[in-house]
């Protein structure tokens, strides 16, 4: 298995968990674009964006994906090969019973949904079968999140900050956590697309 | 011990500390969603210098006081005046006709934190013409936040926010008439807060306690589990003359729920349902 999917390093990944912010809708676009149908995972997402902005981003990105693109619904099971949005205004995390949950806790790194409150539970969640990726951002959101992820034993990719529109939340990224690999969009597109059934 | 080994821990520890709480408090967490209640009880820990969830629980049963403050943890207190407007203008145009056709009206906020979705509902009825002949009542666990929602006072620099979600919400003055400013603080009108009751009330242990015409609970059911959300919404249901209007956070709704069939939804995204 490794040797046809070199991306595993041995493992089944069963969820990504991308974090995005200024910059990312562009970014997150080029990478969904990239996954065919047969793609396993399943992929949460939190992008920042204001809270007033209700249904944007499902909006904006199911277009551009051959899978089904969905706002994360409270208690809702995570089903493989879906890409579930946080809704703004509220935290996305996932229980180790594979569903999803909201909340409203306090906004963290001044952020709601914060990409660390979700890294943290799907680490929590999937330990070494969990992919993090941190895009583009200008805040420091996600650090923390994907340091746990590594920690759990799952692996993390960040995008390389000087092909980011925003490179402080990428290099924080790298300093705090460090990562697996570190890829510019087009490359992480197709590195993720190898995420398929065999 | 390996990272996962302490992780099992983690998770065996907090159900023992929320089985020890009960006992010890009477207070029921023991059917919160867990993703987020982990999250806050790492912070408790942090914050009172705890290593493992068993050295906090020790706190926690033999100090009172400190089991107060990580009620701070265990429930969570983040609210906003008007929070998603639509909400509130939908209650203008569909519950506030209903709540006209009766002389005098019970509503009920139910997990109404510090006070500030009373706030804006004491607004919108005294808008309307119906304050007058209305009774909330505003029940929550946190005795604190009570005490906050009873004091009507927030800091001034939070009103930018909630007047520009007032005026979203359709208000129909200025934000600024329901309060005054002194010392940092908008101090809102007492008669916002004549028509209120504000008491101690458990979704998780307590009955029910009134007949209402509305029942506004929002952000309060994402933190239980499904059958904690079960219970909440079989007590509402009760509670509800008939025909009476049910209001939900902006996502939550009855799709998991064996109330579903009950209660209907009413057209447009702002999840109000009504008594069958
Ligand atoms: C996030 S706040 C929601 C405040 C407000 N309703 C709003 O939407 O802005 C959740 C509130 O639910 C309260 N709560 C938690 N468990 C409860 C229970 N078992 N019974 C009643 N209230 C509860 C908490 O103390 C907290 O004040």
């Amino acid at each position: 298995m490794s040797a046809k999917q070199p991306m595993h390093a041995g493992r089944s990944i069963e969820a990504v968990a991308v974090g995005a912010s200024s910059g990312g809708i562009d970014a997150l676009t080029l990478l969904l674009q990239a996954l065919p149908p047969s793609f396993v995972p399943a992929l949460l997402l939190v992008m920042h964006i204001p809270a007033s902005n209700e249904g944007l981003l499902v909006e904006v990105l199911a277009p551009h994906c051959a899978l089904p693109v969905r706002e994360a619904f409270d208690k809702d099971s995570v089903v493989p090969g879906t890409v579930y949005v946080a809704p703004p205004g509220y935290h996305l995390l996932v229980e180790p019973a594979r569903t999803l949950a909201l909340s409203v806790d306090e906004p963290v790194n001044f952020c709601r949904p914060s990409i660390d409150v979700l890294f943290e539970s799907a680490a929590y969640a999937y330990r070494e079968a969990l992919l993090g990726i941190v895009l583009t951002g200008a805040n420091e959101d996600g650090a923390r999140g994907l340091d746990a992820i590594r920690r759990a034993g799952g692996l993390a990719w960040v995008q390389q900050p000087s092909t980011s529109v925003s490179p402080v939340m990428p290099e924080s990224a790298l300093r705090y956590a460090g990562a697996d690999r570190i890829l510019a969009l087009s490359e992480m597109a197709t590195e993720l697309a190898r995420f398929v059934r065999p | 011990m390996t990272q996962h080994a302490r992780e099992d821990a983690f998770d065996h520890e907090l159900k023992l500390l929320l089985d020890a709480i009960y006992h010890r408090y009477q207070h029921d967490f023991r059917h919160y969603a867990l993703a987020s209640l982990r999250r806050r009880v790492s912070q408790a820990m942090q914050r009172f210098g705890c290593r493992s969830v068993s050295q906090l629980q020790d706190r926690i049963l033999h100090e009172p006081e400190v089991f107060a403050q990580t009620l701070e943890y265990f429930t969570v207190q983040v609210s906003e005046m008007f929070r998603d407007p639509d909400y509130f203008r939908a209650l203008r145009a569909e519950v506030v006709p209903f709540l006209r056709t009766y002389p005098s009206v019970k509503l009920w906020i139910a997990g109404c934190s510090t006070g500030e979705e009373v706030i804006s509902l004491a607004i919108v009825l005294d808008e309307e013409d119906v304050l007058d002949r209305s009774l909330i009542y505003a029940t929550d666990i946190n005795p604190k936040a009570l005490g906050v929602a009873k004091a009507g006072v927030y800091p001034i620099a939070r009103m930018a926010q909630f007047s520009a979600s007032y005026l979203a919400a359709g208000g129909t003055r200025s934000l600024s008439d329901y309060y005054h400013a002194a010392y940092g603080s908008a101090i809102f009108d007492r008669s916002l807060r004549q028509r209120v009751l504000y008491a101690d009330h458990s979704l998780a242990t307590d009955a029910v306690f009134s007949e209402v015409h509305f029942v506004s609970c929002r952000n309060v059911l994402i933190y239980f589990d499904r059958e904690l959300q079960n219970r909440a919404l079989g007590v509402f249901h009760e509670a509800l003359v008939h025909r009476g209007y049910l209001g939900l956070g902006s996502r939550e709704s009855l799709r998991f729920s064996a109330l579903a069939a009950s209660l209907e939804e009413l057209p447009g995204r702002q999840r109000l349902y009504r008594k069958r």
